[in-house]
């Protein structure tokens, strides 16, 4: 069975983190499960936690009025779901549910916080990291706006 | 291009710049504007093609159209056709109605190099209509399916009413494919994932050392899905795309298709990513 410290170095958006980083933000770290159609936090609420999906699938969802939940993306093992709580006004902008069975390491958003004020060289290698995977996700969503399957009439 | 697999054009015709006829002899819709077709040559053998090449397709009168095979190349069938309706030769195309007779050049181009990387994990990695050109190429692999490591399909689409062969999906993985659908965007009922392809990528399980990509789509998507290949360590020498420009001739000699010092029709469609890269750096190109 592995430590809560082996499954954060475990994770992409955490690799190359020294062993004392990954202590201090095990600190910051709990094990949760969803159940599938469960809910992980919903918009508008208060964004304390965020979660790296050890197994399972989450989706980020928007509520559109007449057109129900709109799916924005799907997230999975080994990804980070939620990033509102780096920011005031630490409000979830998209609800995320599970859509399977899954299981999660929850992260405690403002002890996180703290604990990178105190340590900036903790909080510059997150910073570092947490960028690199939302530059991903943009150029992800581009590239999801530009609506490649879409029709050009041509011959 | 020692590469790549081919077949001489047009041996069972009179040449390969004369149309033969086929009879649409089955026909299914698969997507709002999609249609699977079945044609029957009415004159000689069964067109004889590798995965990964395309004829000219036409409905008498309204002009031709590269459209790639997408049937079972190890199979004496029918020859099997996925198009598109985009535009006035395509609509004529997948308008036409069972017992039509339809006109075929071909086959044309380089094939996918199925029979080249044995022992190589494999990953086809698709989006849209992309995966039609790709599943001869799928159904070639699963023959030899023991000859392989890991075979791997990534298939992303606009929505799930938009992708294609979802019947046949399951016997795939029941042989052999690990396959991972996306889509663009979908409501709740959807469980698959939500994204576009290339993030399919780095979450798949793979020897990227040895590991050879076939990718088909959108230019768009095969750029970014070859920057997502490249993160993962699967270098540009084993990544093969197939393009489409302008194919008119099919046999490289009216110049239409040409893309840097290649002509598409013959030179391609499919292309190591490492002979396409200097050229699709040329915007006008």
């Amino acid at each position: 069975m592995q430590t809560l410290e082996q499954l954060i170095a475990g994770a992409p958006v955490f690799a190359g983190l020294a062993p004392a980083q990954l202590q201090l933000i095990a600190g910051c770290a709990v094990n949760a499960r969803f159940d599938a159609g469960e809910l992980l936090f919903r918009e508008g609420g208060p964004a304390e936690r965020f979660f790296l999906v050890r197994a399972g699938a989450v989706a980020l969802e928007v509520e559109a009025p007449g057109r129900g939940a709109l799916v924005i993306e799907t997230l999975g093992e080994g990804e980070v779901v939620g990033w509102s709580w780096l920011f005031e006004p630490y409000r979830w902008q998209f609800d995320a549910r599970a859509t399977m069975p899954t299981a999660v390491v929850a992260f405690d958003g403002a002890c996180l916080r703290g604990k990178c004020d105190a340590d900036h060289e903790l909080g510059y290698q997150l910073m570092r990291r947490f960028a690199a995977s939302m530059i991903e996700r943009l150029q992800a969503t581009r590239l999801q706006l530009l609506d490649v399957y879409g029709h050009a009439r041509v011959g | 291009m020692a590469m790549h697999a081919s077949v001489e054009a047009g041996t069972d015709t009179p040449g390969p710049m004369v149309p033969a006829p086929f009879t649409l002899v089955a026909k299914r819709q698969d997507t709002s504007d999609t249609w699977t077709l079945q044609l029957r040559a009415d004159t000689g053998s069964p067109l004889a093609f590798a995965p990964g090449q395309f004829t000219m397709l036409s409905a008498f009168g309204t002009g031709e159209v590269p459209i790639s095979i997408s049937g079972d190349a190890g199979a004496d069938g029918p020859l099997v056709h996925t198009v598109r309706a985009v535009g006035l030769a395509t609509e004529a195309i997948c308008r036409a109605d069972v017992g039509e007779v339809l006109s075929v050049r071909g086959p044309f181009g380089r094939a996918w190099p199925v029979a080249e990387i044995d022992g190589a994990d494999v990953l086809v990695i698709a989006g849209g209509i992309g995966l039609a050109p790709l599943r001869p190429a799928i159904l070639a692999l699963l023959a030899r399916r023991e000859r392989y490591g890991r075979l791997l399909l990534l298939y992303g689409g606009r929505s799930p009413d938009q992708l294609l062969y979802t019947g046949e999906l399951e016997a795939w993985a029941n042989r052999g494919l690990e396959v991972a659908l996306t889509v663009d965007s979908a409501g709740p009922e959807w469980l698959g994932h939500v994204g576009v392809v290339p993030r399919l990528i780095a979450r798949a399980h793979f020897d990227a050392a040895g590991a050879v990509a076939l990718v088909c789509g959108p230019e768009v998507m095969m750029r970014f899905t070859v920057a997502a290949l490249a993160r993962s360590g699967v270098g540009e020498e084993r990544i093969y795309a197939s393009m489409e420009r302008n194919m008119q001739c099919g046999i490289g000699h009216c110049g239409h298709c040409q893309l840097g010092p290649t002509l598409v029709c013959r030179d391609g469609p499919v292309y190591r990513w490492s002979e396409l890269a200097p050229w699709l750096a040329i915007r006008e190109l």
